[in-house]
């Protein structure tokens, strides 16, 4: 009766308290996301000031001396900071490159195949190296690359140790990773096409355009707006090189290119315990990524009305 | 007539077949590498050395299989695996699900700030050492639960998630429910979780091949060799390209043989440990995109 009541009568506003009480079972549920968050996220944003402190453990975080920008100094005078900079940015830059127009390419041609079970085939295939672990794709690489008995080696006919070179690194590094990646970028470009008004091709066929004028009038504008937003992201997100992978393709011989500064916050933070030293260089990371971040959100939306953060 | 023809003269069949060359040589670029692997993995490893397995095995044997299994920290960190992947899921989707669900309500007061509250740690975030340093003081070294709980919720799966209760539950299903005189929570485990299993499935894989194919998280936290998962065991051999004595000894040769048969155990670790999530994959492919359409989409 109540509820007959309410729906033809014209819906009246309830109390803010009442309507907290009404939903007090979804506010439990979530209690314990909420409660991590906190502790595991929040919680580390305020122990970021140990950037600027002599941490000690047994101070704690606010007993320990304050000690300003003095770690900063000391990364930015250490030898190898130009490079490490150099090479973060180099090395997402030309991922970015590289690897941003493939998986448009290759949706733009897959969503043409018009042999439903080969296309289901070349997807299925194309998707699997993004469920391999990053450790096992780096232990291919160097079962690949290895100089003796290495699949590549073997079909150049030389004896070349590619880990070693320095020169060899970045292109490594790029082509593996479109290797591993490209498949499972093109969902949400497929997943954009699959959306594109089935009339539009009908009339585009009326008029006689080619599968190739379909593509490139009908199926380019189409993936447009997505394409613009994940090159945005993309960019905000610069200096967050694949770590683990430059991790595990490390090594002495190669760090003339390889030598990125997430690999260095690992190696003094968890490996050599100078906690306070790795937050320093840890932050400026997040700092020239937030920077980026907002630069590149500002002239999206003042060129188009895309607004994504 | 003209019907096959198109204005720049190149017909609908020639079309296709440049299609379908350009995708077969991309799908070829893909698999062979992980072909390779396969076939590498049970030839005769001096064949494999000497370059005869491009295409096709040479001989058969499972002596690399043997070797693998030899070094005991590998089935330790197999079924470390298995287990991390089991709980890390059901705990991973249970949150994604608890946080996903009232924030999807468009009536819940406070909502705005609480979804804020998630997504600014999508942008913003303590960084390794702060991090570590807080799992350090809550106990959880050397403990299952470093895996779980700091990556606590991923937010942006849990927008996915988000979007797809907005836009593919109908909403006139839930307010009948609660006419009916379902609690929120009832609605929810009830009408809600039953029509959520596409985008339920797509976590699961999701969150499944998260757990499985990570190293790092464990490499920091989990100090136990004994606690080491699968791919951070494969590190000695892949990486460092170090065998153990006990997979030395399946070997029959002296240590100038030991060269060639890594590299015959290195293709077997790989086997071993891709194949669980290369083999589950394909089974829910269906809702990848099904899944990414309807939470990319915001309502």
């Amino acid at each position: 009766m109540q509820a007959t009541k309410a729906n033809t009568a014209p819906r009246r506003r309830k109390s803010l308290g009442r309507r907290i009480a009404d939903n007090w079972q979804l506010y439990l549920l979530l209690l314990i996301p909420v409660v991590l968050t906190i502790v595991y996220k929040y919680i580390p944003m305020y122990g970021i000031q140990i950037a600027f402190r002599d941490y000690k453990a047994s101070r704690g975080i606010v007993g320990s001396k304050w000690v300003g920008l003095e770690w900063f100094d000391r990364f930015f005078t250490a030898p190898t900071c130009g490079r490490m900079i150099k090479n973060t940015i180099l090395l997402s830059l030309f991922s970015l490159l590289w690897g941003f127009p493939v998986p448009i390419i290759l949706s733009l041609c897959i969503n043409q195949l018009r042999f439903p079970r080969y296309k289901r085939v070349v997807q299925t295939v194309l998707y699997a190296p993004h469920f391999i672990s990053i450790m096992v794709v780096c232990g291919m690489i160097r079962i690949f690359l290895s100089p003796s008995g290495g699949l590549i080696n073997l079909m150049l006919g030389t004896k070349i140790d590619f880990m070693t070179e320095s020169s060899a690194f970045r292109t490594i590094y790029i082509a593996s990773g479109i290797w591993q990646d490209a498949g499972w970028g093109c969902i949400i470009y497929l997943a954009t096409l699959s959306n594109v008004d089935i009339s539009l091709y009908e009339a585009a066929k009326v008029d006689g355009a080619s599968m190739f004028q379909r593509i490139l009038n009908v199926d380019v504008p189409a993936l447009l707006p997505m394409a613009i937003l994940n090159l945005i992201m993309s960019a905000g997100s610069l200096m967050n090189v694949g770590f683990e992978k430059v991790f595990l393709l490390q090594t002495d011989l190669n760090k003339a290119t390889s030598d990125v500064i997430a690999v260095y916050v690992y190696q003094q933070g968890i490996e050599n315990a100078k906690y306070s030293y790795s937050t320093a260089v840890g932050l400026f990371n997040t700092a020239v990524n937030l920077i980026l971040l907002f630069v590149v959100n500002t002239i999206a939306s003042k060129t188009s009305e895309v607004n994504f953060v | 007539m003209a019907k096959n023809k198109t204005s720049n003269g190149l017909s609908e069949r020639t079309s296709d077949i440049i299609l379908v060359v350009i995708t077969a040589i991309v799908l070829f670029i893909v698999a062979y590498p992980l072909y390779y692997v396969l076939i590498a993995s049970f030839s005769n490893p001096y064949d494999v050395y000497a370059g005869k397995t491009f295409l096709l095995p040479s001989g058969f044997t499972l002596e690399g299989f043997k070797a693998v299994f030899a070094d005991a920290n590998i089935p330790t960190g197999y079924l470390n695996s298995i287990k991390y992947t089991v709980i890390g899921t059901v705990f991973s989707v249970t949150m994604l699900y608890i946080t996903a669900y009232p924030l999807a309500q468009k009536e819940l007061p406070g909502r705005k700030a609480l979804s804020m509250f998630f997504i600014i740690t999508m942008y913003f975030g303590g960084g390794l050492v702060p991090t570590y340093l807080i799992v350090k003081q809550t106990g959880l070294i050397n403990n299952m639960w470093a895996l779980f709980l700091p990556g606590g919720v991923g937010v942006g799966n849990m927008i996915i998630v988000r979007n797809y209760f907005q836009n593919s539950i109908p909403h006139e299903l839930i307010e009948a429910s609660e006419i009916d005189g379902c609690s929120k929570l009832r609605t929810f485990l009830r009408i809600v979780i039953p029509l959520s299993m596409p985008i339920m499935a797509v976590m699961v894989v999701f969150s499944m091949v998260a757990y499985w194919n990570d190293w790092f998280t464990a490499l920091i936290y989990l100090t136990g060799a004994e606690k080491a998962p699968l791919p951070l065991v494969l590190r000695n051999v892949l990486i460092r390209s170090s065998v153990s004595a006990a997979q030395a000894s399946t070997i029959s040769g002296g240590y100038a043989e030991l060269n060639k048969i890594t590299e015959m155990i290195k293709f077997s670790s790989i086997i071993v440990a891709a194949a669980p999530m290369l083999i589950i994959y394909p089974f829910v492919q269906k809702y990848f995109e099904k899944g990414f359409m309807a939470g990319a989409v915001k309502g």
